[in-house]
């Protein structure tokens, strides 16, 4: 039986032993493997229990229960449904696919955790990438976060753990309480609802021994299960020389204002127990914090901050449709399609229970809302040597300044850069203006120039930025001459026909595009370029300002798209 | 379960001073809490709501009238008698619809007996307590506008699905988010009277001081508050004095002068910027019981009052507290 399975079990205990303290657990790939540990919920928990799924496309009505409008409208009386929150009481809420469930309903689950509902969550997290994760108002109210991918066929065959009668609640002693701290400390977890979380399982863990009070067993389970997925920064390791600091600026500020780091954890008793919290971190959280990017509140919205249509934004007005699934029914465009057609519908015999107005289906009308969608402005910008020998620092000017201008609008911005053998992704997708201008300015010049490379990977980008229901735009800031095939080869014929292909591709997917041309002297190689992906193509002269700024409007221009219910 | 009481949470110093502020002074225009997750800001916004005295609510009014408000309830509550209610606390959650903040049409209503009723939102919930927004940066641009519209202004007014209605909506606005994830637009910033930035107490034993404060609230909520219910009290009588006293409160014309000075020190642009400072001084003067107020009341709510308000470089990473209190040593060394 592999560690992960195990642990994921003993979770299953611990949070069956105090559902309230715990909140619940996500679990992470491993399909097979997942079911065996809700099994275990099952046996856990005493019978019955409602067990209840939340689909992603579940609407606000059958979340929180309220009126149910077709079914009003048929009957002429007010028939009420009874919201999916109010159902699994007492019970457990699973979420399959929470990786994409959208932060409206997140928002509405957490609330009710807030409110002590009392329902275990489980998240069934399907996500791929590092950052595709639910919800972090989720996230936040759960104990444990645990990975099945490693979970082979052949652990599958485990015995599933008992029921353990209560027993009185386990002291915490104050020893307890600070092996706990210190661990957090070391691990970079800031946040106090781990560390809550934490406090409660290490005491479940002690109830599930049959052990009056806590002890350093019980901490060491609770390091590992609950904050070593959370952790932001590696341990000081004793034996080896320390890993360099990770270069976020957060975390860099917090180690400087704590004169506590690194200087007496050495000397804790606590070592051992940060050493086996250290093992257990999750490799996906390592490669964050290799990377720099496990901020302490690391995780990507996923398809929460999609588009929605239906509910919000600018009113446009109302057109037929069925209310429901998130459409809303406007009420008064309803009655006034059904009026004029009264005194016919008057003849027929009256249906059972019909109010003084006939309804049909097709008198129905839903609103509609017109809602800006969120632009994402993917920068690729040509850092090869002969783009960086006349106007790389002048591109990062041009890049800042519309930044500054995304900032004020809100937008997201992306950053790739191509420069000697390909194309790298610097700065996926984000809000936070300072890491990208951080990562533009880490950015080295030098090299040949894979156009094609970078206009692939600014695709790449392009096309995730339109899964997830945002509007992407793309801007280059090259001068056009490729000098590295697709393949890698040297040789400038190559590279120019790849370049152009390329560009082709970009233009087919209909991306809105602009060419920024970085020489000198405007080179007939970027116009053909801007020409071929259809983008705008816009010269930079030297240190011209005026032009910059015309750049930076006709980038930033803002997408408007009216968006369509049921969409 | 009791609620967390006021007193027992550990550090946080500056965001309890702001939301003493503003219960002293609601018209000071919503707190703006920026700060990661976790670190105890809607505990702090919670058990100052549930620490205030109750007010006296008409009985059934959905709209929250004190007695005297209740002649302009679009509800007409004025025939029911007034009750005790505890200071509301609304919680609005993330991806909340305009109906549901604003109010909309009772479809119930409508459908059963064909009456056009107003079905009154958060936004009437929160009369008089607290409206709390976690993570408002991520919440659509058009609702924050409305919200800080309707907090600035105390009044909600409805103009749609065929209803007209206007109801009373004065609350403290407490906003939170994390700048990491997303900023608010300088715009709104620019609306909320005071900001905070918090962070997770650092030390250990302040750390174990929090999980075990929280484990004997787990364990026996109402022994708990018992335990710090002098304490909550004797808070409870600050804001009350401060409340009295903040009628008669005078800004000496030198302290004006010190604020306006201040302000053009650290470059905030309008007027907001000088009168909340203003406002926030007498509330904290009030608060400390003081006669009349003076320069170290400016000084010490000056951060509050400016640090989102500086015209605001993005790409500069030094820290705007940094800089009031750059100005301040230099002005007033």
């Amino acid at each position: 039986m592999t560690g992960a399975l195990a642990d994921a079990l003993i979770a299953a205990s611990l949070l069956a032993r105090s559902p309230a303290a715990l909140g619940g657990l996500c679990l992470r790939g491993g399909g097979p493997a997942r079911d065996v540990v809700l099994d275990a919920l099952h046996n856990l928990l005493p019978d019955p229990t409602p067990f209840r799924r939340l689909p992603g496309h579940i609407d606000d009505d059958r979340l929180s229960g309220g009126t149910d409008i077709a079914a009003s409208l048929a009957a002429g009386t007010v028939v009420l449904q009874r919201g999916l929150l109010q159902d699994v009481r007492g019970g457990v809420l699973v979420v399959p696919m929470a990786e994409r469930l959208r932060s409206d309903i997140a928002g509405r689950v957490a609330q009710a955790m807030d409110d002590g509902q009392g329902f275990v969550l489980v998240l069934l997290d399907d996500g791929t990438e590092a950052d595709e994760r639910p919800p972090p108002a989720l996230m936040e109210r759960i104990t444990f976060d645990l990975r099945l991918d490693s979970v082979r066929a052949a652990d599958l065959a485990v015995v599933l753990p008992d029921r353990v009668e209560p027993l009185a609640s386990p002291s915490l002693d104050q020893e307890v309480l600070k092996a706990l701290a210190t661990i957090a400390e070391a691990l970079g977890v800031t946040s106090m609802r781990p560390l809550l979380q934490a406090a409660a399982a290490a005491c479940a863990h002690a109830a599930l021994a049959g052990r009056g009070s806590t002890e350093m067993a019980d901490v060491e389970a609770a390091a590992r299960l609950v904050l070593a997925s959370r952790a932001t920064r590696l341990p000081p390791d004793p034996e080896a020389p320390p890993p360099a600091p990770p270069e976020d600026e957060a975390q860099e500020s917090e180690s400087h204002d704590d004169p506590e780091d690194g200087e007496s954890l050495p000397e804790l008793p606590e070592d051992l127990l940060i050493e086996a919290a250290r093992a257990a971190i999750p490799p996906d959280v390592l490669n964050l914090i290799a990377s720099g990017r496990a901020t302490r509140s690391a995780h990507g919205g996923g398809a929460g901050r999609r588009a929605r249509s239906g509910l919000r934004g600018k009113s446009l007005g109302a057109r037929p449709g069925m209310p429901g699934g998130g459409a809303r029914l406007a009420l008064v465009d309803t009655l006034r399609a059904a009026i004029p057609w009264q005194p016919l519908r008057q003849r027929e015999p009256v249906p059972i229970g019909a109010g003084p107005i006939r309804f049909r289906r097709d008198d129905l009308r839903v609103r509609r809302f017109e809602e800006r969608s969120a632009t994402v402005t993917v920068f690729s910008v040509d850092a090869s040597g002969s783009a960086a020998l006349s106007r790389l620092a002048e591109a990062k000017g041009a890049v800042e300044l519309i930044l500054a201008q995304a900032y004020v609008k809100r937008s997201e911005v992306a950053l790739v850069a191509f420069r000697g053998e390909g194309a790298e992704l610097l700065l996926p997708p984000t809000r936070s203006l300072t890491r990208a201008k951080r990562a533009l300015g880490a950015l080295p010049g030098g090299g040949g120039t894979p156009l094609a490379d970078g206009i692939a990977m600014a695709r790449q980008v392009a096309d995730a930025v339109a899964a997830r229901g945002r509007t992407p735009m793309l801007v280059f800031l090259t001068d056009g001459s490729a000098n590295i095939a697709a393949d890698r080869s040297r040789g400038r014929a190559r590279a120019q026909d790849d370049a152009q292909r390329a560009a082709r591709a970009l233009a087919a997917a209909g991306y809105d595009a602009v060419v920024i041309d970085i020489s000198p002297r405007p080179r007939p190689e970027a116009a053909r370029l801007a020409q071929a992906m259809r983008a705008r193509y816009l010269p930079l002269p030297l240190a011209d300002a005026k032009a910059l700024k015309t750049a930076v409007s006709l980038v930033s221009t803002p997408e408007r798209t009216p968006s369509r219910p049921g969409a | 379960m009791a609620r967390f009481p006021f007193s027992a949470i550990v550090g946080q110093d500056e965001m309890k001073l702001a939301l003493l502020i503003a219960a002293v002074d609601p018209a000071i225009g919503g707190v703006m809490v920026f700060g990661d997750r976790g670190t105890g800001k809607s505990t702090a916004a919670r058990a100052l709501a549930a620490l205030l005295p109750p007010i006296m609510v008409m009985e059934g009014c959905r709209f929250g009238c004190a007695p005297d408000e209740s002649s302009a309830c679009p509800g007409q509550c004025s025939a029911s008698k007034p009750v005790k209610r505890s200071v509301p606390f609304v919680d609005l959650p993330l991806g909340a619809t305009e109906d549901r903040v604003l109010g909309s049409l009772d479809l119930e209503r409508a459908l059963r007996t064909g009456e056009k009723v107003f079905e009154p939102g958060l936004l009437a919930r929160a009369h008089r307590g607290f409206l709390y927004i976690d993570e408002i940066n991520l919440l659509e641009d058009h609702l924050v506008d409305l919200l800080l519209d309707v907090a600035a202004s105390g009044e909600n007014v409805v103009e749609r699905e065929g209803l007209s209605v206007r109801h009373r909506a004065r609350f403290v606005l407490i906003g939170s988010g994390n700048p990491e994830e997303g900023e608010l637009r300088p715009q709104l910033l620019d609306r909320f009277g005071l900001s905070v930035e918090v962070r997770t107490p650092r030390a250990i034993d302040d750390r174990v001081e929090i999980m075990r404060r929280c484990a004997a609230h787990d364990a026996d909520s109402i022994g708990f508050g018992a335990r710090w219910a002098e304490e909550d009290g004797s808070i409870l009588q600050q804001i009350a004095r401060g409340q009295r006293k903040l009628a008669r409160m005078d800004v000496p014309d030198a302290v004006l002068l010190d604020a306006a000075q201040l302000c053009s020190a650290v470059g905030v642009d309008g007027l907001r910027g000088e009168l909340t400072l203003m406002r926030a001084s007498r509330a904290y003067a009030a608060l400390k019981a003081a006669k009349t107020v003076r320069r170290e009341h400016l000084l010490h709510v000056a951060p509050l009052a400016l640090r989102h308000r500086l015209r605001r470089d993005v790409l500069d990473e030094s820290g705007s507290t940094a800089r009031i209190e750059r100005a301040i040593a230099e002005q007033f060394a």
